[in-house]
């Protein structure tokens, strides 16, 4: 009854091709926009923006990033972590050594080389057809992994191996507080996720889900399958860096190798899947689900009055994880994303069923 | 020369072991076209099995004699094994079948971690020790060839030689058995053998059954050398190199992989690692897969990749 495009006609090319093409669409996003930058800064508590927001738009970024890889170009990576941390410690060096450096151009300057190692991991497994990125993305986290630990270049020759960054600011403003570390996040995350968005519905965009749902297809109408991979498996790695730089400088403030491990890798490959593959809303809601149950999962037994050990909630958490996945897979491929549009399609004839 | 050869020979029994769990991964591989992320924590949770079992069926029945117990704890691995590649089958498989490789080999990384957190809620997450009687203590050979004789470890021989068997006891069943020509002719076509009346889903079970216990047998050797603990899932992530090398088709190409990693690895980090800082170990495997792809796309012995419009 509220939700429904009836006399929305669209009269130009602009209006034909926008985002969100139904009024009611561009009003719920309007408000949403309008809680985050101005509802929640105001009467967000601490907590709730260093253990709940600030990760959630982080790693919806990399889960974005990822998702247009996996999602869009069909292509497997199993070590987004790695890119992530290429992009810490590849900004962590731009902002040490050089000095002035402002932090947008490193941060800019760390997620580009992640797409330079990215690209170079990604060379010898996307000349040919198959899973093997998932293997060289796999060489890429164990080297990497290795390579922050051990070179101690990377780490500026620090002692303990963990590296940290303080007294950032943008543009004069400090990034101290919880609040203005979640703004800058927030509008970060915006920029990209509206890049993002208009990647995927450009030239490139379609380049990309051709290769996926049939390459040889694709390769017929002149499409190059490597040019089409390559750069989507370059985009992907530099928003997941510019991630990375994120986590590591805004959220964790001081950092090791062990905070972009392996599992960081597997943690944002679920958060594309539960959350939908192809969608830029679903990153969101994928990184929103995977952040939040582990926490309701520590905090429902408790209330209900069955404590149990931490061992056990997480041990809980990967078994749900994995038969999420694979529920998912078999019942809903687009996740949670294409059930919310389910949703929306069944509120166009809501209450009158026809 | 005495040092490199031991160096070698302990490379040879890591890789041994290597080729066990990738021998598992082939299998499936060959079956179904799945990319079994999974076998890994198959690895993991079948020497779990295998451990508390060995430890609680004394308890429940009764008695004191580590050879009986150790038999019977095998027997239940087993067949806690085969209920898992049944529950495999029905619950995932059956539903996926006819998508595409991306989406089985996600659905796999799914089930390892189901796995991962089952067999820890069911047998705890302590590191638990697998006794199956191996002798602990080294041998020394050739001591009359070089200066104070090559040191090795009985154990990793007496590993080698399961392996060894285990692949030739595979590679009967494979060759002269009905149940193996059947598995053969799905590998090859599942259409065409689903047309002359080989059921698939029994197939199904069978293979991953056998790739079970390719893991039971894996997960022993590794488990009784090292203790069993979660970092066995991780070290079982090796397999994927070692099949890219061998051929993600190949039987032989997997034990030869598994031999060539094994002996790299070694040898790389004792002749290489220096120069790089050390710990070379965990990646050397993977990049050296890498620069495989870069020439050999097939690996050693895997068929040639063709692509048919």
């Amino acid at each position: 009854m509220l939700y429904r495009e009836n006399g929305q006609f669209k009269a130009s090319y602009a209006a034909d091709q926008q985002i969100f093409p139904i009024l009611q669409d561009r009003v719920a996003i309007g408000a949403l926009l309008a809680i985050a930058f101005i509802v929640l800064p105001l009467f967000g508590s601490e907590y709730l923006f260093r253990a709940i927001l600030i990760p959630f738009l982080i790693l919806a970024l990399a889960a974005l990033g990822l998702n247009i890889l996996v999602g869009y170009c069909g292509q497997i990576s199993l070590g987004t972590g790695a890119f992530m941390a290429v992009g810490a410690y590849g900004a962590y060096n731009f902002l040490v050594r050089i000095d002035g450096m402002p932090l947008i151009a490193a941060m800019l300057l760390g997620g580009l080389s992640a797409t330079v190692i990215g690209v170079l991991f990604g060379i010898p497994s996307l000349r040919i057809k198959g899973l093997y990125l998932a293997v060289a993305t796999l060489a890429a986290q164990f080297f990497t992994d290795w390579a922050f630990l051990r070179i101690s270049w990377f780490t500026n020759n620090s002692s303990s191996g963990s590296v940290s960054v303080a007294g950032l600011n943008v543009f004069g403003l400090p990034i101290e507080s919880p609040v203005s570390k979640y703004m800058f996040c927030l509008v970060v995350v915006c920029v990209f996720a509206l890049m993002a968005k208009n990647l995927t519905r450009s030239a490139i965009g379609r380049q990309w889900m051709a290769i996926r749902d049939m390459d040889v297809a694709a390769a017929v109408i002149g499409i190059r399958p490597m040019y089409a991979k390559l750069t989507a498996f370059a985009v992907s790695s530099f928003i997941v860096g510019v991630a990375g730089v994120l986590w590591a400088f805004i959220h964790l403030g001081a950092w090791e190798p062990a905070a972009f491990s392996i599992d960081r890798s597997f943690q944002l490959l679920f958060m594309v899947i539960i959350g939908g593959l192809g969608s830029i809303m679903g990153a969101f809601f994928g990184a929103a689900f995977i952040i939040v149950l582990p926490i309701l999962l520590d905090q429902i037994p408790q209330l209900l009055g069955i404590p149990l050990s931490t061992a056990t909630t997480s041990h809980l958490v990967h078994m749900i994880f994995g038969a999420l996945i694979v529920f998912f897979l078999i019942v809903e491929p687009h996740g949670l994303a294409k059930l919310w549009s389910i949703g929306k399609q069944k509120l166009r004839l809501w209450p009158f069923p026809h | 020369m005495g040092f490199f050869l031991e160096t070698l020979f302990g490379g040879l029994m890591a890789g041994m072991l290597y080729s066990l769990i990738a021998l598992g991964f082939v299998l499936i591989y060959k079956a179904s076209g799945v990319f079994n992320f999974a076998q890994g924590a198959m690895v993991l949770f079948a020497a779990l099995a295998m451990a508390r079992f060995a430890e609680w069926i004394p308890k429940w029945l009764g008695f004191d004699n580590l050879i009986v117990a150790n038999l019977l704890a095998f027997v239940a691995a087993m067949a806690l094994m085969i209920v898992l590649a049944w529950a495999i089958e029905r619950l995932c498989l059956s539903k996926l079948v006819n998508q595409e490789g991306i989406t089985l080999l996600m659905a796999t990384l799914g089930i390892s971690y189901f796995l991962d957190g089952l067999g820890q809620t069911m047998f705890g997450n302590d590191i638990y020790s697998i006794n199956v009687g191996m002798p602990k203590d080294p041998a020394m050979i050739l001591e009359n060839m070089f200066e104070g004789g090559l040191l090795l470890s009985k154990e990793d021989l007496i590993a080698a030689i399961i392996a060894a068997a285990l692949v030739a006891l595979l590679a009967l069943f494979f060759q002269k058995t009905a149940t193996g020509r059947a598995l053969r002719a799905v590998a090859d076509d599942h259409q065409a053998a689903q047309s002359i009346g080989i059921p698939l889903n029994r197939i199904w079970v069978i293979v991953w059954s056998v790739a079970g216990f390719a893991a039971l047998v894996a997960g022993i050797i590794w488990g009784s050398k090292l203790g069993v603990q979660f970092s066995l899932s991780l070290v079982a992530l090796k397999a994927l190199p070692v099949v890219i090398l061998g051929g993600l088709t190949s039987v032989p190409g997997a034990i030869l992989g598994g031999l060539i990693i094994g002996v790299g690895e070694k040898l790389s980090e004792i002749y290489l690692g220096p120069f790089f800082g050390g710990g070379i170990e965990i990646w050397f495997a993977y990049v050296l897969a890498l620069a495989f792809l870069l020439v050999r796309p097939q690996g050693l012995f895997g068929e040639k990749i063709i692509d048919r419009v």
